[in-house]
């Protein structure tokens, strides 16, 4: 830390330098190179879990597409787009918040954290929204797949080829009448829509508690240029959650 | 918050690691947002099994530009980056035999499913 | 004879708490030790259900225990799935990494722990909690799927397959937190002059582990997942009726549960560099390739998993790839085996009891790798799957190659680990039954296999009864033989005479410490030295072990792993 009076950096006392060094480790930098490369090898485990889902997406998009394009009309994009965007906010107030750490700016630090929290909150906001929407029209999982009835939200309805208008603002429920062909098996689609954006958002929630101890110890100023390794390790896996969305966005909202 | 306009490197900081400077980050920010929209708009252009191609292609210049800037790769150790395009290549190891070989099978099911 | 220091890791700190909320590698080594042991009686009593089953054909004992025909057979379904389950997911993969390379490892480096203690404490209680979920299945309703839990049977028995399932893959996870402290350990905290040739090859060997384990389990996390959604919600990806695919499910599970065997074996493999080298009092022979065979084994291992799904519906062209690459991965393993008897050759060979393990190991694992040839191979594998070749193909593998390199470890390290000496006639005794048992118990499976003898039958037609009587007799030899290993190390903790610092002779770093170490290995770190350089160690009858003598002025280990110079106390440098 720079002294204010002198512009100096403050002589390192035995006892502030090695306050955070473990035993085992040598120098600081040795002991934070180490994290962060822990903290690496985890993500790499995190993207191998949420690939076997990306692997079942793939199977099933290359062997069944008809499920994918009839499927996806029931997927809101804006929403979808909109959790895009909250989460890539909360990405840069994330990385913000590490920058802060790292120059001891504990009210900037402690600022972003929460811009952070609450973005994330936010998505967990919509997602419940649009969760609860599925829930309301019985487009669920394979076994639990049975839609009734689908409500228009106004928003424009891709063009799933059957025989509706497209675009219409009525607030009166239509009901679907497919083809049956196209129908048969789509709730396969949901399955994966359910698992892959359920484990993403658990991710998200474990994120969220993790964001809150480095939270609460940030307020307490525990964190400095000197010490600032578990904001930094915490921050990429909140990045590796952001990234998964990234493709889980145009992979399940944006099919053509 | 305060905040110095110069590139804050590590050596000013006891070593420890490279400071993102705020540009940087707002930046990578917009860029970000505008290949959101950019992605958006893409579906609204049919151009048949490309558009897959298109949508993952602008994930993946997403997905870099997050990893590079707010994950620091660009500044960290190389081995780093190395364990997490490891993740990367077992991943479509995995992805590529199994679709393929279910690509492969089809067929068999679709003749068993014909001739029942 | 030499007396354990007074202050070492076990009596450091005393009281159970102190234990159970250690941060010291040493004391969690041991805990997951006794605790995997515990995992293997279990496998082992499962074990015995099965041979004391299949020791005559018809009704047999299980029949005896619940009385009624059609229980026992769907009980014999449970008793082979558990046995198969803890084995694996209890004792094998966690086995030689947990118990003992968190041991050895931080002390083979010449560091003072591991990069991450507190999350090397929180994989032992993962380890601890998933054995829970065992427990729990095994009272409310066990498991009769076959340990690889194929769908669409596990998604619709009603036996506890979702706590199987959980306990997995909290174990799972309880692997990956300690493959990642082990690769983050090995790359940050190498003291200086170890350089990545200057380490020991069980170090290599751990190392290419704990890559595995972090690469192959989140796999096996997701596909344990999925199958608990499926049967818990129905979600049906596995589900034909509902457009699933049920040989995804085998994908999934192969991918993780190939490279697992290579977890498995890999840190056997390890060990063997040590002792055949100490016990050859040799150099080995061919470092480098062994080093990089343990790093290609790892990665070769992830390309073959299709060759355990040639016959469920495979496509004939992947099954064709996957067994062209299952004939690469037999090389690595094959340069291993001709480094270790070259080092043998022409060295000064001692049979104490780890080198009869050892020396074990070659012959069965060589076994076991051979005939896992003929089950890569295409053709002959459409005949022999699901038969008892495969089942004597994978025991000799994973008893004579991984369980019989343990026990070559564990006599090893008991010295180091617990401060005294087992008694080595005893050893040797015990080996030699738990040679001929094993072979007595799974030679003729091989021959039952090519005969055509399914597994996970409880019972068969007449012609298989010999063989199916040879290997229940030898069943019961090789439990003989390994309650006397038990016998003996247990009462050497109270009986057995002290250890010194260096009983075998060897030159890694953790016999220049004392047995058992101090509670932080090193004061500060240790020179670094060839780890199979032998020159200058002299057995010293006084102390019943090594010394490191150098021009006359010997170097004699201290309690507090110092290395003093001066034969007497207090003679001026």
């Amino acid at each position: 830390m720079i002294d204010p009076a002198n512009g100096s950096p403050e002589p390192q006392h035995a006892g502030s330098r090695t306050a955070h060094l473990a035993h085992h480790f040598h120098t600081p930098k040795q002991q934070f190179d180490a994290g962060k490369l822990g903290m690496w090898i985890f993500l790499m485990t995190e993207i191998l879990l949420f690939g076997g889902l990306f692997c079942a997406y793939a199977v099933y998009r290359a062997n069944h597409p008809e499920i994918f394009f009839y499927a996806e009309q029931f997927l809101d994009k804006w929403l979808g787009a909109i959790n895009t965007g909250v989460l890539i906010t909360s990405s840069l107030t994330m990385a913000w918040a590490v920058r802060c750490a790292q120059l001891s700016q504990t009210r900037g630090l402690v600022t972003c954290l929460a811009l952070t929290l609450a973005c994330a909150c936010g998505f967990l906001g919509i997602k419940y929204v649009e969760y609860e929407h599925k829930w309301r029209d019985g487009l669920l999982w394979a076994s639990k797949y049975a839609p009734h009835r689908v409500r228009d939200s106004g928003f424009s309805v891709q063009d799933s080829g059957f025989p509706q208008e497209r675009g219409t603002q009525a607030a009166e429920p239509r009901t679907l009448n497919p083809e049956p062909s196209s129908q048969k098996n789509a709730g396969i689609f949901f399955s994966i829509y359910f698992m892959m954006t359920g484990l993403h958002a658990i991710h998200v929630l474990a994120g969220m508690g993790a964001i809150t101890w480095i939270l609460v110890l940030a307020a307490k100023g525990r964190f400095s240029s000197r010490y600032f390794g578990p904001v930094d390790y915490v921050g990429l896996y909140w990045h590796l959650v952001d990234m998964i969305w990234i493709f889980l966005f145009p992979l399940l909202y944006l099919i053509h | 918050m305060t905040d110095s306009p110069k590139t804050q490197s590590a050596s000013e900081h006891g070593g420890l690691a490279h400071v993102m400077p705020l540009p940087v980050l707002l930046a990578v920010f917009a860029l970000l947002m505008g290949l959101t929209v950019a992605t958006v708009s893409a579906t609204w252009i049919d151009l048949g099994p490309w558009n897959l191609g298109i949508a993952l292609g602008i994930a993946t210049v997403k997905a870099a530009l997050v990893a590079l800037y707010f994950m620091h790769l660009r500044y960290d150790h190389p081995f780093n980056a190395l364990i997490f395009l490891t993740g990367l290549l077992f991943l479509a190891l995995f992805l590529s035999l199994t679709l393929l070989d279910t690509l492969e099978y089809q067929p068999a099911i679709r003749s068993w499913l014909e001739n029942r | 004879m030499a007396e354990a220091p007074s202050d070492n890791y076990l009596t450091h700190t005393r009281g159970i708490t102190s234990w159970l909320f250690t941060l010291d590698h040493k004391r969690i080594g041991v805990m997951y030790l006794v605790s995997i042991l515990a995992a293997f009686l279990l496998g082992g009593v499962f074990a015995m259900l099965i041979r004391g089953e299949l020791i005559d054909p018809g009704p047999g004992m299980l029949e005896a225990m619940v009385g009624d025909a059609t229980a026992a057979k769907n009980l014999y379904n449970h008793v082979f799935t558990l046995h198969g389950a803890v084995m694996i997911f209890l004792f094998i993969l966690p086995g030689i990494p947990a118990a003992m390379g968190n041991f050895v490892l931080p002390i083979m480096l010449g560091a003072k722990d591991v990069a991450f203690p507190r999350l090397n404490l929180t994989s032992l209680y993962l380890w601890w909690f998933g054995a829970v979920f065992f427990v729990v299945t095994l009272v409310s309703g066990g498991l009769d799927t076959g340990w690889t839990l194929y769908a669409p049977y596990s998604t619709e028995t009603s036996s506890a397959v979702i706590p199987a399932t959980a306990g997995a893959f909290i174990l799972g996870f309880s692997s990956i937190f300690t493959g990642l402290n082990f690769i983050v350990t090995v790359h940050t905290l190498r003291p200086p002059g170890m350089t990545w040739f200057k380490m020991p090859l069980f170090l290599w060997a751990i190392y290419a582990t704990a890559l595995i384990q972090v690469l192959a389990t989140p796999v096996l996390g997701i596909t344990l997942l999925l199958l608990g959604v499926e049967r818990f919600l129905g979600l049906g990806i596995f589900d034909p009726k509902l457009g699933g695919d049920p040989i995804l499910f085998q994908h999934f599970f192969w991918f993780y549960s190939h490279p697992a065997v290579y977890i498995m074996i890999l840190p056997g493999m390890g060990i063997m560099s040590e002792l055949i080298s100490v016990f050859s009092r040799k150099h080995i022979f061919g470092y480098k390739f062994i080093a990089f065979s343990s790093v290609a084994i790892a990665l070769l291992g992830f390309l073959v998993w299709g060759h355990h799904m040639f016959i469920s519906g495979q496509s004939p062209l992947l099954s064709m790839v996957f067994s062209a690459l299952t004939f690469s991965v037999s090389i690595p393993s094959a340069i291993k085996v001709f480094n270790w008897l070259a080092t043998m050759y022409k060295g000064s060979i001692s049979l104490a009891t780890p080198m009869c393990y050892a020396l074990m190991f070659i012959f069965l694992f060589g076994i076991g790798g051979l005939t896992g040839l003929f089950l890569g191979a295409l053709s002959t594998d459409v005949i022999m799957h699901d038969t008892y070749f495969v089942v004597a193909h994978f025991h000799y593998t994973m008893v004579g190659g991984v369980l019989v390199a343990f026990l070559g470890g564990l006599h090893y390290w008991w010295p180091k680990i617990t401060g005294r000496m087992f008694n080595d006639l005893l050893g040797r005794i015990a080996a030699l039954l738990v040679f001929v048992g094993f072979n007595l118990t799974f030679f003729p499976q091989f021959l039952l296999g090519t005969h055509g003898m399914p597994r996970r039958y409880y019972t068969y037609p007449e012609k298989f009864h010999p063989g199916n009587f040879v290997s229940s007799l030898g069943a019961f030899v090789l439990a003989v033989g390994l309650f006397l290993v038990l016998f003996y190390l247990l009462h050497s903790l109270f009986r057995g005479r002290g250890a010194p610092a260096n009983p075998w002779g060897a030159a890694t770093l953790e016999w220049q410490c004392s047995s058992p170490p101090p509670h932080d290995n090193f004061a500060s770190p240790p020179p670094v030295g060839d780890p199979y350089d032998f020159t200058g160690l002299e057995y010293d009858p006084e102390i019943g072990g090594y010394i490191r003598k150098e021009e006359g002025s010997g170097f004699r280990v201290q309690g507090s792993g110092f290395a003093e110079r001066g034969g007497t106390q207090g003679a001026e440098p």
